[in-house]
């Protein structure tokens, strides 16, 4: 089937498989490959995109239930040159290590930052714990996100 | 010239991409006319291969399909004891072994495909623990399934024990932990007989894979070419197994003349490769009434699954600091790596020094608890000194304050106080179930670099270069993998040359660009490889000086001016390094005795708990980890390293539970493999104490492994003082807390 996606401002049309998984068309199709897959089954978060507004993890969602959507990966969280400020956080404060799961995480945080403009501790915690970093230890990741509003 | 970039936290040089989804992984990669490759792998633990049948609705004469019998060379992972097949031939040793490949252009299909193959096997009995491997229940592996053994023997530990005040035993053990990257293995191939063959992969050691493609093709070292891409971690889980994984993507390559990817999935990943080791640990131990250590006796033993892959090497570093920072005179440790028909286990940060660590960490609670003196104060009256010796009669040339990191460690950590008030507060009975608190720590060391001679042996080599435009690039094969190679290699080159630290390249590991630098494993990266960058670069400098194009005092311009003249006039400058042991270090690879390593790391890790009697969840609620690791060349990196190996050890420690049915592991998702969140982890408070090595740059020692080996022991010294249970077994779940109190 043909679908069509509003991915990072711009209107792509593809033709998929129904049941295809939106990361699959992300990487494959699109060749959005910052979009990561880390466990295929919604527990990592390294898929994470927004979708209409809401985070999800792309790797449980069949593409054909997403034609028409909003999507933003994380190839569109910069403008241009101009990194977002959790960008430019993650690189100033240790936030991102091997760098995997930084684009789910990143994505994770904006989102968090955008519902909760200065998120406590618990609340950071809370925001990002459908997101598995194996490097960190997520102590500088938090400290990233905080830096990132404080800015 | 520009401000000294050692010490400094200079961000990540490959932060940006990382951020923006730009940084190219190899599943990110692609091939015009790519096929997708995939392993189809042994059903049975044990057993000889029968029959092997294609069946399903399956397209099957578009497959390419490799057997053993396509292998070109020889059918065997080259590393040790090279006692491991590529591809089974008509025997499978363990659960998951790979049995045959299958590629074509879909990968969907590929995956039907791979479950349509049936493999019949005669099975054959089969061993899955240590235990039942020392009983030589079934003889699996050669005479009696031991892959290695070791004595460490100083002093006379037989003659201590008649003359001791005490006799103490114990006995700990350790459970597998997945390294759990986040991104799984994968590699791309090119092969044929004209061009040879070319890797790109995820992975830590691009010459190990060199080195056992050389042997599978039969080809000339130039015909083999491996390219690290973007690896998203490895904890020395990219150690030894990318070996495996590019061998079988360029057999597919090979005898299909295409392109072929193989990437696994998170559950093929953690079915089939690697574990860290489980392990028995034995202590007997002999002190004075006043708590003087007179002997230690050790037996350690590691489970090494089907095949030795890396087993003897990391059972050399579990003996080795299985007797920690202690001055004993008489010390036996007796060591063993068994096998067993599970998938091989391999590295994994640490490499051998986190069980032993825990079992030994444990064991100086106990003790101490004997003696009747305090955990503290009976490590305080063993510690080891400059100038006294290790188990493995080590003379410490260096300064070492034990003392000092304890009482800094229990300050921050208001270890007294609490101690005090949880003994207090534990007491009082909350109408029933209540939460309890407990504080403990763990006292210990890491050895920086390869052990005794093997820095010798690997003679590593990095090269440096400069070009027209005054840049100096890196040639080195030791690959970034999250800890910052990249930034760190670029702070030693900067300062060295005193030039601007954009002015650094790092290139891409590449075995046909790149010099044989080591493998990127044993925290030898900044110490042992970063001193070569730092004396490859000098001579750099100093040609340029000796050409008199340069003069002692310059700038970025005019160095990049002598280089844009040498060039003009020589055609390229390029200089190279080769490792050259610091001087008084002696091994003796018989006896196990000498200079195990060149520098150690020291470390005390303070763990506050808190235990649920209703859930019988245990909590870390606070983490103070303070470490000696010589000069810190870069504190984001650093504390980045120290935290991020402190959240793995806390997982080894309560969460990652490996549920084994034979051979297999039936928990191989990351539903039901749990490694700690956002959520789970407490504060991880980290300090550094400086002293400078003298032969590392800048004076940095290793740091990498070290975070790995004193949570577990702190954690579980922590619940005996919470609930006055001693627990020896780790992971500790709820279901194993809850087993000590109903």
């Amino acid at each position: 089937m043909h679908i069509t996606l509003n991915i990072n401002g711009e209107s792509r049309t593809v033709d998929v498989f129904p049941m295809a998984r939106l990361l699959d068309v992300l990487r494959e199709q699109l060749h959005l490959t910052g979009t990561k897959e880390g466990c295929g089954e919604g527990e990592c978060g390294a898929c994470t995109v927004v979708l209409d507004g809401q985070i999800v993890n792309s790797c449980l969602v069949p593409v054909a239930q997403v034609n028409g959507s909003d999507i933003k990966t994380i190839e569109g969280v910069a403008h241009q040159d101009q990194l977002h400020a959790v960008q430019q956080a993650f690189i100033d404060h240790g936030g991102a290590q091997c760098g995997i799961c930084t684009p789910g995480m990143v994505l994770a945080a904006v989102d968090l930052l955008n519902r909760i403009p200065q998120s406590s501790e618990t609340e950071i915690r809370n925001g990002l714990a459908g997101n598995l970093c194996r490097c960190t230890g997520y102590m500088k990741i938090f400290e990233s996100v905080v830096r990132a509003y404080q800015k | 010239m520009t401000d000294h970039p050692i010490g400094k936290p200079i961000p990540r040089k490959e932060g940006r991409k990382k951020v923006t989804g730009q940084a190219l992984y190899v599943d990110d990669l692609s091939f015009p006319e790519m096929l997708h490759g995939a392993t189809v792998r042994s059903p049975a633990a044990r057993g000889k291969i029968t029959n092997i049948s294609f069946e399903g609705d399956i397209p099957w004469d578009e497959f390419v399909i490799v057997t053993a019998a396509d292998i070109p060379g020889a059918n065997y992972v080259a590393l040790i004891l090279n006692d491991q097949p590529y591809l089974a031939d008509g025997f499978v040793n363990h659960p998951e072994e790979p049995v045959l490949l299958l590629a074509h252009k879909d990968k969907y299909l590929v995956e039907e495909a791979r479950r349509n193959v049936r493999i019949e096997i005669e099975e054959l009995p089969a061993v899955f623990s240590l235990e039942d491997s020392l009983a030589k229940k079934e003889i699996i592996w050669g005479e009696d399934n031991v892959f290695k053994k070791f004595l460490v023997d100083k002093g006379n530990v037989d003659e201590a024990w008649a003359i001791a005040d005490l006799i103490i035993e114990g006995e700990y053990e350790t459970g597998a932990q997945e390294q759990l990257y986040i991104e799984n293995n994968g590699a791309i191939a090119i092969a044929n007989a004209t061009e040879g063959v070319t890797v790109w992969g995820s992975m830590q050691c691009p010459y190990y894979v060199h080195k056992a493609l050389v042997k599978l093709f039969e080809l000339p070292d130039e015909k083999i070419r491996i390219i690290q891409t973007e690896t998203g971690g490895g904890f020395g889980g990219k150690e030894e197994y990318p070996s495996l994984i590019a061998g079988h993507a360029a057999l597919l390559a090979w005898k299909s003349g295409k392109p072929v990817k193989i990437i696994y999935d998170r559950a093929e990943d953690m079915v089939a490769t690697t574990k860290r080791h489980p392990s028995r640990t034995r202590h007997k131990t002999a002190v004075t009434k006043d708590g003087k250590l007179l002997a230690i006796e050790i037996n350690f033993v590691i489970d090494g699954g089907a095949y030795c892959t890396l087993s003897p090497v990391v059972l050399s570093r579990g003996t080795i600091h299985a007797a920690g920072p202690y001055v004993c005179p008489n010390v036996r440790i007796h060591s063993r790596a068994v096998a067993t028909n599970v998938p091989p286990h391999g590295a994994f940060r640490g490499f051998g020094a986190p069980q032993s660590i825990f079992a030994l960490e444990r064991h100086m609670d106990k003790v101490a608890h004997a003696v009747g003196v305090s955990p503290e104060e009976f490590r305080r009256r063993n510690f080891i000194h400059e100038g006294e010796t290790t188990a493995t009669s080590q003379i410490i040339r260096e300064r070492v304050e034990m003392d000092h990191l304890l009482t800094r460690a229990l300050g921050l950590s208001d270890y007294h106080a609490k101690r005090e008030r949880f003994a207090r507060e534990n007491h009082v009975s909350n109408g029933g179930f209540s939460k309890k608190r407990g504080i403990g720590f763990a006292t210990f060391m890491h050895g920086a670099g390869f052990t005794g001679s093997g820095e010798v042996y690997l003679q590593s080599v990095v090269s440096a270069e400069a070009t027209a435009e005054g840049k100096v690039r890196i040639l080195a094969a030791s690959t970034e993998i999250g800890q910052g190679t990249n930034t760190i290699f670029s702070q030693i080159a900067s300062e060295a040359l005193g030039l601007d630290f954009e002015l650094i390249e790092i290139v891409q590991p590449d075995t046909g660009h790149v010099p044989n630098s080591g493998p990127t494993v044993a925290s030898r990266t900044s110490m042992v490889v970063g001193k070569l960058v730092e004396s490859a670069v000098l001579g750099l400098r100093q040609t340029l000086v000796g050409s008199g194009l340069l003069s002692q005092e310059y700038n970025d311009g005019d160095f990049k001016k002598a280089c844009a003249e040498y060039i003009a006039k020589f055609g390229s400058l390029k200089t190279s390094s080769t490792y050259q042991p610091p001087p008084n270090v002696h091994w003796d690879d018989e006896k196990y005795q000498g200079d195990a390593y060149g520098a150690y790391a020291w470390a005390v890790y303070v763990a506050e708990v808190s235990f649920d009697e209703l859930t019988y969840e245990a909590r870390v609620e606070d983490f103070v980890a303070i470490q000696e690791v010589g000069r810190v060349l870069n504190p984001v990196l650093a504390a980045g390293q120290i935290e991020g190996g402190v959240a793995q050890a806390i997982g080894f420690t309560l969460f990652e539970n490996v549920v084994w049915k034979d051979g297999r592991m039936a928990n191989n998702q990351m539903t039901n493999y749990i490694i700690p969140t956002p959520a789970d982890i407490p504060p991880i408070r980290v300090f550094f104490e400086e002293n400078p090595y003298a032969y590392g740059p800048g004076g940095a020692k290793g740091i990498g492994e070290l975070p790995m080996d004193g949570a577990a022991p702190a954690i579980l010294n922590a619940i005996e003082n919470a609930t006055g249970v001693s627990f020896t077994t780790i992971p500790l779940m709820p279901e194993g807390l809850m087993k000590a109190f109903v």
